[in-house]
């Protein structure tokens, strides 16, 4: 995993993306504001989502409040 | 009498079709070849970690990154090792050469990627990846592919000469002559009608004959 370490804390890119959606939810958006790569963005929105951190939307992603806790 | 043999039929992907599709393990995360669907991709396999020749490609490709980056290039290794030996390696490098290596490489130990791509080469070797370099447009169509042998490097300005003309063709519907580098005339497609190669004649271009024409962009 590269967002969510196996103690549940998350990487410092994890962290990034989950700031950036505060502000943003398109993948582009995301990747522009957390400078990074717009495939590790989805890439990362996998697993954020599978760890419950994330949710998708008609226009992206949006933090839960679990990830909102995470900031 | 049919010889029997135990070497896994090697398939080669076709230019202008959907570049195989894949889900791996990186140094970078699990990715998918969605995940660089809108920008171009340059997929390279090379044969193993730590040694010589490939160490100094990663040097060269870590050299390009940025010029990859402007031209809206992502770069993704491949060989059949763990993601733990790339990990090793690319630290390795960068502690002993100061070379950051900032792209993700496939940690391919199960050779689906290596196989669905036809890296591998039997008659080469039959545990390392050849030395292969596959372009991939932002549709996901597979547009140019180089095969090297394990001896020999790569030469990154033929790779960064490739997608410079795989572009310009893309931008200006036009061909681009050997030897062709950015700011050099390309040429203009060959009419297939009697009318339209009587049409280029008189249209202005720098004509060797009606069908090889070139122009300035």
């Amino acid at each position: 995993m590269a967002c969510v370490n196996p103690d549940g804390t998350v990487s410092a890119s994890a962290k990034a993306i989950l700031a950036a959606l505060d502000r943003a939810s398109a993948p582009e958006d995301v990747a522009a504001a957390a400078n990074l790569p717009l495939f590790r963005v989805r890439s990362a929105m996998r697993e954020l989502v599978a760890a419950g951190l994330v949710v998708a939307t008609d226009s992206g992603h949006a933090l839960t409040p679990e990830g909102r806790r995470r900031l | 009498m049919v010889m029997e043999t135990e070497t896994r039929p090697v398939g080669l992907p076709r230019l202008n079709e959907p570049a195989p599709d894949f889900e791996a393990v990186t140094t970078q995360g699990t990715l998918t070849l969605a995940d660089f669907h809108g920008r171009w991709l340059i997929l390279f396999s090379h044969p193993a970690d730590f040694t010589p020749v490939c160490t100094t490609e990663f040097m060269a490709f870590a050299e390009i990154y940025p010029d990859l980056q402007a031209r809206g290039v992502d770069l993704l290794g491949l060989s059949i090792d763990s993601v733990f030996s790339h990990i090793a390696w690319v630290r390795n490098i960068e502690e002993k050469t100061g070379v950051h290596i900032p792209f993700p490489i496939i940690a391919d130990l199960n050779k689906e990627v290596a196989s669905a791509y036809g890296m591998l080469m039997p008659g080469e070797s039959k545990t390392e990846t050849s030395r292969c370099v596959f372009f991939i447009d932002p549709k996901g169509t597979l547009r140019a592919m180089i095969y090297y042998p394990l001896s020999l490097g790569r030469n990154m300005a033929e790779i960064l000469r490739v997608i410079d003309a795989l572009q310009t063709a893309d931008a200006h519907g036009v061909a681009t002559p050997a030897n062709w580098t950015p700011g050099a005339k390309v040429i203009v497609p060959a009419p297939n009608t009697q009318e339209l190669a009587e049409e280029r004649v008189k249209a202005g271009y720098e004509c060797v004959d009606w069908y090889l024409c070139k122009k300035d962009i």
